[in-house]
């Protein structure tokens, strides 16, 4: 007898879902958090040796007591930036990166975790200093009010147009290490005009870490952000 | 870089979609949608997929996925375009002010499950 061969069928089952929709909702989580304590959060991204552990350690020290912040800082390994950023008083979490893909980016739940350490009733200010890298980190929301990325005059001028996606999500870029400029052959106005093409408008501030040369500008700017966001909750 | 995560979530996502009645049943194919401004790497995907679904109802699918172009609209002139190169200005009115339609989906669309109805599948 001949064996009866299966009535096979193949079914499409509709999903339509964000693969990173856990990321999202635990994004959103943390965003509702910082808002009911009154925390501006900010996202610093770069590519590694942008100098952005500097502006950040130069950026707390012009800003505090004045304004309470925090630090979480993300690293593959090691606790050198943490080290570095406590010097300044701020209380400052080091998170190294974890399962969720591994080590190229900073993910909602890290933060959330991460932010256990802080006392948020505390501070005015959290800084995320995530993970150096101009890719992954764009991906993800952690539930920030805003994205600040680092390069510098040490790397090519063309990173804005290579990492487009990073670029685009940023509200402000820093173009660090100016001071250097006279030893380079770095055309900082195409550098510039790379992140005018990817993002029109945003604002670019040109700073030396080291010299403190352009700081105020960018702190003008973040603190700006700072008070518009209390403002907004207080009314 | 982080295709191994995507994959996992994936993973978890279409697993959870397959419903109770065929729980035995076997994905065939999860069709996908990825934006080309998402970071992501399709054949690296593909790769930690492969891996990652070893001992799951999803071992052995195929991944689809259909790349999206990024598409922008300009806010002010209402032009709509296809973005091939990095310029985000409008390409008729050259202002910045865009909003962009498409190019950084990450989705799921549907997963396709295969089912044995016949009555001898099963006999031989």
């Amino acid at each position: 007898m001949e064996p009866f061969s299966a009535n096979r069928s193949v079914r499409e089952i509709k999903v339509v879902q964000r693969v990173l929709k856990v990321n999202e909702r635990m994004a959103e989580q943390n965003r509702r958090r910082f808002a009911e304590k009154g925390v501006f959060a900010i996202n610093v991204m770069s590519s590694p040796g942008s100098g952005k552990t500097t502006t950040l350690q130069k950026t707390l020290e012009r800003i505090m007591p004045e304004i309470r912040a925090a630090v979480i800082v993300g690293d593959v390994s090691t606790t050198h930036d943490a080290d570095r950023l406590a010097v300044t008083g701020a209380p400052v979490v080091q998170v190294n990166t974890d399962a969720f893909g591994g080590d190229c980016h900073l993910a909602a739940h890290v933060i959330e975790k991460a932010a256990d350490d802080i006392d948020l009733d505390d501070i005015d200010l959290l800084i995320i200093e995530n993970v150096g890298n101009l890719v992954c980190p764009a991906e993800f929301d952690i539930g920030e009010d805003a994205r600040v990325v680092v390069l510098s005059v040490t790397e090519g001028e063309d990173k804005p147009v290579k990492y487009p996606a990073m670029f685009r999500r940023c509200d402000a870029a820093l173009l660090n290490k100016i001071d250097l400029l006279p030893h380079l052959d770095y055309n900082k106005a195409l550098a510039i005009g790379y992140i005018q093409q990817v993002h029109p408008g945003m604002p670019v501030f040109e700073i030396s870490a080291r010299t403190g040369e352009g700081m105020e500008a960018w702190i003008g700017w973040l603190r700006e952000k700072i008070g518009s966001k209390l403002k907004a909750q207080s009314q | 870089m982080h295709e191994m995560g995507i994959a996992l979530q994936i993973i978890d996502i279409a697993t959870a979609s397959i419903p109770p009645e065929m729980r035995s049943a076997r994905v065939e194919r999860v069709n996908l949608k990825i934006g080309k401004l998402a970071a992501v790497v399709p054949d690296s995907l593909r790769f930690c997929f492969e891996i990652a679904s070893k001992d799951t109802p999803l071992a052995g699918a195929e991944l689809f996925i259909e790349e999206t172009p990024v598409v922008a609209r300009c806010k002010d002139c209402g032009e709509r375009w296809t973005i091939e190169e990095p310029i985000f200005t409008c390409q008729s009115c050259q202002s910045g002010s865009l909003e962009i339609l498409s190019g950084r989906e990450l989705d799921i669309v549907s997963i396709e499950v295969a089912e044995e109805d016949g009555y001898g599948a099963v006999q031989r």
